[in-house]
């Protein structure tokens, strides 16, 4: 019986002390890159500064009157708390999540606190501790779509603004202040457009899918399921989900050479596994893009992918914006001026870019 | 007549299930089998031309083979460390990221597009594997010395090793463009068979010649089969303990390794995702019992070709996305139940009732 009983303590204590050590070393990665961004950053930050604490301090009466409880900092940094996803899930969550961390900085008149989890359930928890802390606005991107009802009631009770950015949540229109969200289903349906323009007799696909049931996912098949099943000279020669991961879409790409099936299409839903499916292809010695026998296409804003663009050896990348930050900052701004945003829902800007008519400057201006 | 065909059948039988490595060969064998009936093309190699000019082997048996080798490597570490310690590490994906990640930065010199190496690729595999054979002993300090449960110890690994990874390159995914760091993932100029498959013979080669020449293998089993007994003879069960984590870090970093130098990239989340339950299967496959004790490295090298194949395999027949891990794991659940000892005590015993009364008729 005694040993039982100090066996029982034991184990729970090492749970205890084993959930202790995880949680520490989960937001481990937050801190260290934090120091390390500003020094990017500061060449434009300065020039937005100087306006910010005017709006700051002058319309202080207006977020009054939509019930903002805490009118007395009207001197102090902007209290944001920023809920996001894990930033190593992919070349887009990292850009995000660095854009968000650099907007939302002291020289620039914000007192953040960020934290970063795929879990929605650890994500409503910490959002219910920041609206205890009584942040001004929390900046939300959900890791699942729905059961976020009682922290958006609980913020409109506590006079906390949510803004929802890069991913919606099923809720209604009057429990957030915005949301700058992707329009995923658009990012298909133009990269389907595309590929439909460039007139090919006969469409052999190879597609390569995301996590299922993702966001991203359902928006960027859902345009070419409609597409394959509407045409007849369209056909799948494989549909696989490759989970996100380089390594799978290089496997399966493989598989389909060793089958000696001919394909002449390789839609990758996000760069990552793009590029795994070109490596099969080099491999085999099969050419892609420009004037090669396979046109490649891949999904998200990442640098290296729009160089693959530029030099030919991908034909087309649909562009998906991780940089919400700067527009939130504006809707902030105008919220603390007393202005509502003219729109609740603002879709960032998404386009295709095709190697063709990809330009450096474009390159410059959108890679992360 | 019949009776004397069904003799020598029944002690072969008898004497093949008793062979641990029979449910590994078996399944390899029907997979085979089944792959020659449904279509014998996915046996055929071709030499195909790759974008760098240089000839190259292509078809299904070199993509498994290339393809099952960071498995492969993993199960090798993983059946020590099983034998060793009665338990698993469930953190080698998370590691491997984070072998990956060190050897990205040392040869990318922290830049996020390197176009040059910043480091000769074998020092920064070094440094890779110093890293990693830390975090092994880290894990095996845990279960040897705090006598933590394997599962529970390498848990915390296994959740923090890919924030770890991601910190070590500052949160960037860092990016080797130079050809030559990516030989070991993919070809050789001039070698038409992928690096990664002779990599993979020379670390079966190494771990061969040591547990030839060396008492590794005796040891560990002692200590796998009774601590207390192996202390008693004067073998220092800890140690043995932690030795096997810290040679699982070895094989963990070669993997990962490869696994970077295949792309030339990481993505810290991704990588190598689930590869532990994987590497676990394929000692479980081997016949290796999963409590520790006495093993067999080559069963667990066999299994890991068994799961590639399988994979490679249904990819071929296009089984979809949504459906595939439901095939995989029938065929798992079957052949793991099978190869556990307890079934293969009972079905040896089953055809050894036959025997016994055909020879009291004799």
């Amino acid at each position: 019986m005694e040993m039982k009983k100090i066996l029982a303590l034991t184990l729970a204590l090492c749970l205890v002390l084993g959930l202790a050590a995880c949680g520490a070393k989960e937001d481990k990665p937050a801190e260290p890159a934090a120091p390390a961004e500003p020094a990017t950053e500061p060449a434009t930050e300065p020039a937005t500064e100087p306006t910010e604490p005017a709006a700051d301090s002058e319309p202080q009466p207006a977020p009054d009157a939509e019930g903002e409880p805490a009118p007395a900092p009207a001197e102090g940094p902007i209290k944001v708390g920023v809920i996001n996803n894990d930033p190593n899930e992919s070349g887009y969550r990292t850009a995000n999540d660095k854009a968000m961390r650099d907007t939302f900085t002291a020289e620039n008149g914000y007192e953040a606190t960020f934290y970063n989890n795929n879990d929605a359930a650890q994500q409503i928890a910490t959002a219910q501790q920041m609206i205890q802390d009584e942040v001004d606005f929390l900046l939300l991107s959900p890791g699942s779509t729905t059961g976020w009802d009682t922290v958006l009631q609980d913020a409109q009770a506590a006079g906390t603004r949510v803004i929802l950015f890069d991913r919606m949540l099923e809720a209604d229109e009057s429990l957030y202040a915005a949301a700058v969200v992707s329009n995923m289903p658009e990012e298909g349906e133009t990269a389907v457009q595309w590929l439909a323009d460039q007139g090919l007799e006969e469409y052999n696909i190879i597609h390569i899918q995301g996590h299922m049931g993702s966001d991203a996912q359902l928006g960027r098949t859902g345009a070419l399921d409609e597409k394959v099943n509407a045409e007849d000279n369209w056909n799948y020669v494989t549909q696989q989900t490759a989970d996100w991961d380089e390594a799978t879409a290089r496997t399966i790409t493989q598989s389909v050479i060793d089958s000696g099936k001919p394909f002449n299409v390789i839609y990758a839903e996000n760069n990552g596994m793009a590029r795994g499916a070109v490596a099969a292809l080099d491999a085999a010695g099969i050419t892609h893009g420009v004037d090669g026998d396979v046109i490649v296409m891949g999904f998200d804003s990442d640098k290296w992918a729009f160089e693959e663009v530029l030099a030919g050896r991908w034909n087309y990348m649909g562009l998906c914006n991780p940089l919400q930050a700067e527009t939130v900052d504006t809707i902030i701004k105008d919220l603390m001026a007393g202005k509502e945003p003219a729109e609740k829902i603002i879709y960032t800007p998404e386009q295709g870019f095709d190697a063709a008519t990809l330009t450096q400057a474009d390159v410059d201006m959108y890679g992360t | 007549m019949s009776e004397q065909i069904r003799k020598p059948e029944d002690s072969l039988w008898k004497r093949l299930t008793r062979q641990q490595l029979f449910i590994p060969v078996a399944a390899l064998l029907l997979l085979v089998v089944f792959n020659l009936v449904a279509d014998p093309s996915f046996f055929s190699v071709s030499i195909k031309e790759n974008s760098l000019g240089n000839p190259v082997l292509s078809g299904n048996i070199i993509s498994v083979l290339d393809n099952a080798s960071e498995l492969v490597i993993l199960a090798i570490g993983m059946t020590l460390v099983t034998a060793s310690s009665g338990g698993q590490d469930i953190s080698v994906g998370a590691t491997m990221a984070i072998a990956g990640s060190v050897i990205l930065r040392m040869v990318c010199g922290g830049e996020v597009t390197a176009d040059t190496l910043h480091m000769p690729i074998l020092l920064a595999v070094l440094v890779g594997i110093v890293v990693s054979m830390c975090f092994g002993a880290f894990n095996g300090a845990l279960v040897a010395y705090f006598k933590i449960q394997p599962m529970v110890a390498t848990l915390i690994m296994f959740t923090a090793g890919r924030s770890i990874a991601a910190w070590i390159n500052n949160n960037q995914l860092p990016i080797m463009n130079d050809i030559s760091f990516k030989y070991a993932g993919t070809f050789l100029p001039g070698i038409p068979v992928p690096t990664p498959i002779f990599i993979t013979i020379l670390m079966i080669v190494i771990f061969w010649l040591i547990l030839k020449f060396t008492n590794l293998g005796l040891y560990t089993q002692s200590v796998g089969i009774n601590a207390n007994s192996s202390r008693l003879n004067g073998l220092n069960p800890q140690m043995i303990k932690l030795l096997t984590y810290v040679i699982l870090g070895v094989c963990v970093a070669v993997a990962g390794f490869m696994r970077v130098s295949r792309s030339g990239s990481i993505n810290y989340s991704r990588i190598a995702e689930n590869i532990e339950m994987d590497a676990i299967l394929a000692v479980a496959l081997g016949g290796n019992d999963l409590s520790g004790g006495k093993f067999n490295i080559y069963g667990s090298i066999l299994g890991a070709y068994v799961i590639q194949f399988l994979t490679t395999t249904l990819y071929k027949y296009d089984v979809p996305s949504t459906a595939l891990p439901a095939y995989k794991a029938v065929v798992v659940i079957l052949l793991v139940v099978l190869s556990a000892p307890v079934v293969r005590e009972r079905m040896s015993r089953i055809k050894k009732a036959p025997v016994k009364t055909e020879k009291e008729v004799a």
